[in-house]
Order: structure tokens, then C-alpha cells, then sequence
């Protein structure tokens, strides 16, 4: 296949992965509002908890035999089975986004010539970013079980590739000599898993701030929230994830390759510092979990913080300073430099 | 330190110092410092004392934007400036607090240690009283007696690697040690990450040249075109290497959304590691430095130094050879340079302008250059007698002209005498002041040069910190009991476990040591992941 023709594909898997979470988030929110009808006071103010977990069990879309009963005693069937298979379709098409996904940044990488890693540019960042932002949820859906997370997660990624198509969209293109090394590889995955890992983290802790926020008797969708202390475990193993990843990513590979490209392996670069300032509030986010006085509504602040500063550092930066090294937003050229005496 | 509940002092503030002694007094700063809580604030203070050098230009990323910005804003300069914020890195203020986190860090750190060893030899305590009483726990009944559903358990304990000790009717064991310890290496490891970053900007240098192709650069202070020095750097040090630049050649994109973008820079080099030491050969390429002892040669910058000759009134070559123009458009390569001609008679004769490497030209603009590459390369320069100021011995840049002393040449309608030339052509200068002429355009690459000692002691503590830090999150502290005493029906066997983390639960670890131990094959782990969550 040609590049152009790989080029075409791409966008047009990116097309269809936005219909496709699209549809997804539909689904969730379909399966959320079925959910009404289940009366929400007995999740909030259950004493034996049974019918809770029943709720939360339907939502998730696993109907073990005996909560399934459960929910049968106060449900009319028809909910709950709508509930059920709204959230299975969900996950379905949430998972066929995901290949689609994969498919976008395949073509991406394709497309160039010579054939390279889809990390060039802000567009392919994005692209990059959501997509394990998305797969992560996925890996991370039964081992946390993260089902509530899913309308946050395809309303994220259905509107953060809006925004990649619409303003940061760029043709493929070669990439600049100072990006064109196997550090690329190392240091932009590592970064991006652990934005994936720190935006889910994010999610969970604002959910939890929310959550904390209604009191004892939150409505709707926060009533169906996992309990607090669940939430805030989630956050943290989200969190633990990605730290370690981040620091390989910000403290190891990126100084290797700055030194190999720049000379010096910690520049004080905006892009750098900013990653250092990231680094630094997620360290005191897992401090402040085992500090008495910062536990939960503190430390979930301090994640939230974290995810800001990550984010403006992934795209803000970018805008607002010039002299980053790192800055892809417009495209720098040739490795001249010029010097004063 | 991330996950083990600090074992922090409750919540009443403590007692305030009054009337109390020195040594008190300072016990109370000491306790305030290295407080958990004072950790984390000088963490957030830390990230936020790093936010002001990403907005305002430094000194030490980039001195050329930062004067143009301190050009821009006369009157916020001085205030700044006194501040540290053109050098928030190195000013006094974050300093200050990067080096008190590192005390409190200390603080933290060295008590623990002492605990730690502690716990390290001490035997696995013995079996509380109630096994059921702990967050997992079984029981069953067994046929087979007291001593042998010990022994059992010692095997099977042993075999999941705990360590053990015997009590009263019952095992106790204990595993996980080393999640404390990598909490420790972490924050350990981060001072010697510091101490190497220290080490590198106290003794290290770096400096860049620009080298004309086919010249050579040997590795003293004098050859360098801008030095910074750490503030210990001793000159003694350099290694003694020469290199001589064999050519140069990047590949230029003619179409494409890149379009007059270069790639491949390559720079082949012949270079000795010291005199009379072998010759050698590197390509030197973007991200592929040469190493030579404790320096490392990076390319990170090319333009063009025309070829240009300066003959005198007399006949008399007053300045021959290629002239570094620098850059003054990244991308088209529009470059500004000057030639000196001091030893020209009449008078000494200066030469300022642009070269433009794929010339054009057109109303809007003037002259200008369409592509990077040296297509069709065309100077335009302008023409300046008397002094060159050469002698006054202040030390001039080599790529600026000093005209303060100087008049421009103009033409008798006034406009100024420009020296317009291509390639190969040449030009006579009014008055009979001599001739310039044009004869070629060599490349230059610049290079940087950095000797940067600790950068393995650096990048050894940061994986060490890595490590520590995978340890400290995800190994499990755990602790075990199996008792065994005779029940009515054959032998009662109690195992309960405990998990000091947070949100560890020992359940699975109590049901796979239950079925070890009654000979079947391990549970599966159930799937329900908010098991874990404690119902009601």
C-alpha cells in the first residue's frame, strides 16, 4: 500500500473510532438512565448492602445468579436485563473503538516515510494519548473494576479526538532529526502509558471528590459510585501504576536522549520542568494518602492538581512558551542554532 | 514512605517552646522539619518554586531571548532580576528549598533506618490470641496431629519464601521486608541523584564552537566560541583531544509538508584522543555524540561561511578565507556575518552583511532567501573604512562590526556601496580602496562540548530510586499464623494473616496456605474485584 493510501486509512479509522465511542458512550448512558428506575435510595442507604451490590452487579453487566434475584425483587426484569445489556454493548464497541484506534496510529506510523512511530506531532499525541487512555481502562475493567468509569472515559476520548481532528490535525510528515531516535520509542510510550494511567486516576479521584461532596445521600450517578474508600483505593492503584512508569519516562529515558541530542542531560527546558512539577505533585499525592490530616478529599485535590499539571504540560506548554526544545506545535526546522559572542 | 502509615504524632498541635533552652528549641525546629507534614509542603512549595523559570526566559536555557526579553520590559528587569528569576534554578530561594526537603528527607529517612534494622533481626512476633479476629482468616480440622500440621506448614511457609519462627502450638511468619527497604533506596537514591546533578554543574563544563569544514579544534579554553564553566571547573581537567571537521552534509526535503526541512546531518570528523595518540574516524550525527574520556561532541547547529577575499589598494590580500555567517532565519538559512580586512592601506576596511543561500528578490521584501540549501547563494553586503577599533585591546566578536570609528561607503547618489556578489565574481571598491570578490561557500557546523562529571552516579541513583520505588509499592508486608491444637474431632487448624499495607488483603494468600496445607490444589482468585471492599 501506498503512504497516501495509509494516510486515507488512517483518518478514516480515526473517523470511525470517534463514531464508534460515540455509539459506545450512548450506550452507557442508555444503561445509566434505565438505571433510574432502580430505586437509588437503596444502594445510598442499604444497611445490609445486598441490593447494592446487586445495582452494582448490573451495571457492571455481570448478573451472578443470586444478586441477579436480588435485583429481581425490586426491579422490573425488563430494566434490569436493559441495564445489563447496555453495559455489554458498551464494553463491546468501547473495544472495537479501541482497534479502530490502533488501527488510526498504524496507518499513522505507515504513512511516513521511512515508516516510524505515529509520535511526531501534537496531533499524533493526542491520538497517541487517548488511545491509552482508552486501553488502559479496558486492561484495568475487571481488575479494578472500573464499569462506572466507562461514560467518563468514551465522553473523554470521543471529545479529545474532536479536538485533534478539528485544531491539531497535520499531514504526515517526516520527522525533525533531533526526534529520530530509538529513545522516541522508549521515552514517548513510557510517557503516554503513564498519561493514560494518571488521566484514569484523575477521573476516579474527581468522582471521589464528588462523591464525598453529596454526603450521605447522593442522586443519580454518583449514588451508584463504588463507596468511597473504593474509589479512593482505585485512585491510588491507578496512580501507583503510573508513577513508576513516569519516572522511568521523565527522570530516566528523558534525560538519556536530551543528553544525546542536546548535550545536557537536564536542561530546565519548560517541557522538562513541567514534567519534573508533575512528577513532583504526584509524589506528594501518594505522601499525603498516608498522612493523617491530607487522607482522601486532600490527596484526591493533589491528584487532580497532578492530572492539571500533565496535561498542560501535554498540550499547554506547547502554546505558551517558545523556547521549549520540546515544543512540536510548530514545526521546527534544521538544528540551526544561532549563537552570541 | 508512599504506603506505610506513618507512624505520625497525633493530631494535637504540638506544645509551642517557651522559656525553653537552645538545645530544645532546636529539637522542636528538628521535630517541625522532618514531620511528615512539613515533607509535603516543601514537595508542593518544590513544584511550585519550579513554575516561575518555565514562564520567564532563563538565563541558562536561553541567554538570547531572555536579554531580548529584559530589552522588552525595562522597568520589571531589575525587580526580576533581583529575585533570581532569570536563574530560578541556581538562585538562593529554591535552593533553599530544595536543600530543606532534602533535610527533612534525611530527618525521615535516618530514624527509619535504625527501625528498620531492628525489624530486620527480629523474629516474626508470635500468634495473637484470637486468630479469628484478624482481617483473613480459616480454620479446619485435620486427622493428622499437632506436630505434623506444623511441620506441614513450616514446609509450605518456607516454600512461599517467609520467614519463620516457632511459638506455642503455633507458626508465625513474616515476609515483605523489603517493600520498607525500597522505600528507603528511593529516598536514598534521590540524594545521590542530587549529589551527581551537583557534582555536574560544580565541575562540569560546556561550551560551543563553530568549525568551518576542513578546520580542526583542539580541545583548550581558547578554542571555544562560549564557555560556561561550573563554578569548581578546573581547566587541567580538558582532555587533550584534536579533531578536525572532514566534511559535512545534511539532505534536504524539496517536497512534502516539511518541505526546506533538513535530516541526516552528518559530519564525519578525524580526531585524536590526545597528541600523537592514533587517528581516528567518527560520523558525527544528531543524537549520536562522540565520547572521548569524559567529554562528549555533539552536532547541533550547521550554516555557511562564504569564501571571501579583501584585496587592498596595493594589490595586497588584506583578509582571504571563510567567514561564519550565523543564521538569523532557522529555516531559510538568511544569514548575517561580517569580514575584517585589519591590515588593508589605505585604511582598514570592514565589511558587514548578509548572505542569502537560495537568493531572491522581490519589492515587498528586498532580498531574501526562498530554501535552506545553498542553491544559488548571493551576498550583499556593505562596505566600511577607518578604524576597526582592533587595537584599543577590548575583545571584539568576530562575528559583529564595530563601526563606531567607521564610515560607510556610498555611492555618489548616496545610497550605500553594496558588495552584491555570487559565487565565482568579483568587485571593484570606489576610490581605489582594493577589491572584494566572492570565491565560494563552505559549511559549518557548530558543535557543543560538555564534560559532565556524575552523570553515571546520577543516572545510577535514579534506577536505583526506580527500583526502590517499585519495591516500596508493590511488595506486600505480610504476616502469617498457623495453629494447630487438639480439637473433639481430630486437629483444630486456625491460619490467619495480616497485611500491614493499605488495601492489601491477605485473604487469597490465608486460602492458598489453607489448601497447601490440606494437599489440594490452589483456589482460583475469585473475580469479583470489589471483593475487597468491607460490606456495610
Amino acid at each position: 500500500m501506498s503512504n497516501a493510501q495509509w494516510e486515507t486509512i488512517s483518518n478514516q479509522a480515526v473517523a470511525a473510532a470517534g463514531v464508534v465511542y460515540f455509539l459506545a458512550l450512548l450506550a452507557h448512558l442508555v444503561q445509566w438512565s434505565a438505571l433510574r428506575k432502580v430505586p437509588v435510595g437503596s444502594v445510598a442507604r442499604r444497611a445490609t448492602g445486598a441490593v447494592g451490590a446487586a445495582a452494582r452487579r448490573a451495571i457492571a453487566g455481570e448478573s451472578p445468579q443470586g444478586s441477579a434475584v436480588a435485583v429481581l425483587e425490586r426491579e422490573p426484569a425488563d430494566v434490569s436485563r436493559r441495564v445489563a445489556m447496555f453495559a455489554r454493548l458498551a464494553l463491546l464497541l468501547t473495544g472495537l473503538a479501541v482497534g479502530l484506534h490502533a488501527v488510526a496510529l498504524l496507518g499513522r506510523g505507515m504513512a511516513a516515510d521511512p515508516n516510524r512511530v505515529p509520535w511526531g506531532n501534537m496531533y499524533e499525541f493526542t491520538l497517541s494519548g487517548t488511545f491509552v487512555v482508552a486501553l488502559l481502562y479496558l486492561v484495568f475493567y475487571r481488575r479494578l473494576g472500573l464499569s462506572w468509569l466507562g461514560p467518563l472515559v468514551t465522553g473523554f476520548v470521543v471529545t479529545l479526538l474532536m479536538v485533534a481532528v478539528v485544531w491539531l490535525y497535520e499531514p504526515v510528515a517526516p520527522l525533525t532529526e533531533a526526534l529520530n531516535s530509538t529513545w522516541l520509542v522508549i521515552h514517548v510510550v513510557a510517557a503516554i502509558i503513564a498519561t493514560g494511567a494518571f488521566t484514569l486516576g484523575g477521573f476516579t479521584s474527581a468522582l471521589y471528590l464528588l462523591k464525598a461532596r453529596a454526603g450521605d445521600r447522593p442522586a443519580g450517578y454518583l449514588a451508584r459510585l463504588p463507596e468511597l474508600p473504593v474509589l479512593d483505593r482505585v485512585s491510588y492503584r491507578l496512580h501507583a501504576f503510573g508513577f513508576p512508569v513516569w519516572t522511568f519516562a521523565v527522570l530516566i529515558t528523558g534525560p538519556i536522549w536530551a543528553h544525546q541530542a542536546w548535550s545536557s542531560y537536564w536542561n530546565w527546558d519548560p517541557k522538562e520542568v513541567w514534567a519534573f512539577i508533575t512528577w513532583v505533585v504526584y509524589a506528594a499525592y501518594l505522601h499525603a494518602r498516608t498522612t493523617a490530616g491530607w487522607k482522601g478529599r486532600n490527596a484526591a485535590w493533589l491528584a487532580l492538581l497532578g492530572t492539571a499539571t500533565l496535561w498542560f504540560n501535554f498540550i499547554g506548554i506547547n502554546y505558551f512558551s517558545t523556547t521549549s526544545q520540546h515544543s512540536y506545535a510548530a514545526p521546527e526546522v534544521g538544528t540551526s542554532v544561532v549563537v552570541e559572542r | 514512605m508512599t504506603t506505610t502509615v506513618e507512624p505520625e504524632a497525633p493530631e494535637a498541635p504540638e506544645p509551642r517552646p517557651r522559656d525553653l533552652s537552645v538545645r530544645e528549641l532546636a529539637r522542636w525546629i528538628w521535630r517541625q522539619l522532618t514531620s511528615m507534614r512539613t515533607a509535603l509542603l516543601l514537595l508542593l512549595l518544590t513544584a511550585l518554586a519550579a513554575v516561575p523559570g518555565s514562564l520567564i526566559p532563563q538565563e541558562g536555557v536561553d541567554s538570547l531571548k531572555t536579554s531580548r526579553w529584559q530589552d522588552q520590559h525595562p522597568t520589571l528587569t531589575p525587580i526580576y532580576d533581583r529575585l533570581g528569576l532569570f536563574d530560578v534554578y541556581s538562585s538562593a530561594w529554591f535552593s533553599a528549598i530544595y536543600l530543606l526537603l532534602m533535610i527533612s528527607l534525611v530527618g525521615c529517612i535516618v530514624p527509619r533506618l535504625g527501625v528498620y534494622w531492628r525489624a530486620l533481626r527480629a523474629a516474626p512476633p508470635s500468634a495473637p490470641r484470637r486468630l479469628d479476629r484478624l482481617p483473613a482468616h480459616a480454620s479446619y480440622t485435620s486427622e493428622q496431629s499437632v506436630e505434623e500440621v506444623l511441620d506441614r506448614a513450616r514446609g509450605v511457609l518456607r516454600g512461599r519464601r517467609y520467614r519463620l519462627a516457632d511459638g506455642d502450638g503455633a507458626v508465625s511468619a513474616e515476609k515483605g521486608h523489603l517493600r520498607e527497604a525500597g522505600n528507603l533506596v528511593f529516598h536514598l537514591a534521590l540524594l545521590v541523584v542530587l549529589a551527581g546533578f551537583g557534582l555536574g554543574s560544580l565541575y562540569g563544563y560546556k561550551g560551543g564552537a563553530i568549525i568551518v569544514v576542513g578546520d580542526g579544534f583542539s580541545n583548550t579554553l581558547t578554542s571555544y566560541d562560549d564557555l560556561a564553566p561550573g563554578r569548581l571547573f578546573d581547566p587541567d581537567v580538558m582532555e587533550p583531544f584534536t579533531f578536525t571537521v572532514d566534511d559535512f552534509s545534511a539532505q534536504w526535503l524539496y517536497t512534502g509538508p516539511r518541505a526546506g526541512m533538513a535530516q541526516k546531518f552528518e559530519a564525519p570528523l578525524t580526531y585524536r584522543t590526545e597528541p600523537g595518540a592514533q587517528e581516528e574516524h567518527y560520523d558525527l550525527r544528531v543524537n549520536h555524540p562522540l565520547s572521548i574520556g569524559g567529554t562528549d561532541i555533539f552536532l547541533i547547529g550547521h550554516g555557511y561561511a562564504p569564501v571571501i577575499t579583501v584585496t587592498d589598494g596595493d594589490g595586497n590580500v588584506a583578509a582571504s578565507g571563510p567567514r561564519p555567517f550565523l543564521p538569523t532565519d532557522g529555516r531559510t538559512f538568511r544569514s548575517f556575518g561580517v569580514v575584517k580586512a585589519a591590515n588593508a592601506s589605505p585604511t582598514q576596511i570592514g565589511l558587514q552583511g548578509e548572505l542569502y543561500p537560495t537568493y531572491a528578490f522581490d519589492h515587498d521584501h528586498g532580498p531574501y532567501s526562498t530554501f535552506g540549501e545553498a542553491l544559488d547563494p548571493f551576498i550583499s553586503m556593505t562596505v566600511w573604512t577607518g578604524d576597526l577599533g582592533l587595537s584599543n585591546g577590548t575583545p571584539q566578536s568576530v562575528y559583529a562590526l564595530d563601526t563606531a570609528q567607521m564610515t560607510m561607503l556610498k555611492k555618489d547618489d548616496g545610497a550605500p556601496f553594496r558588495v552584491d556578489l555570487r559565487p565565482g565574481e568579483s568587485v571593484e571598491l570606489p576610490d581605489g580602496l582594493g577589491k572584494v570578490s566572492f570565491d565560494g561557500l563552505q559549511p559549518w557546523v557548530r558543535v557543543q562540548i560538555s564534560r559532565q562529571p556524575g552523570i553515571h552516579l546520577a543516572l545510577g541513583g535514579v534506577i536505583a530510586a526506580l527500583l526502590g520505588l517499585l519495591g516500596s509499592l508493590f511488595i506486600r508486608p505480610r504476616r502469617l499464623w498457623v495453629r494447630a491444637r487438639t480439637g473433639e474431632g481430630g486437629t483444630l487448624v486456625e491460619v490467619g494473616g495480616l497485611d500491614r499495607t493499605e488495601g492489601g488483603d491477605p485473604a487469597d494468600e490465608v486460602a492458598a496456605i489453607v489448601a497447601a496445607l490440606r494437599g489440594e490444589p490452589a483456589p482460583d482468585r475469585p473475580g469479583d474485584p470489589q471483593r475487597e471492599e468491607p460490606e456495610a
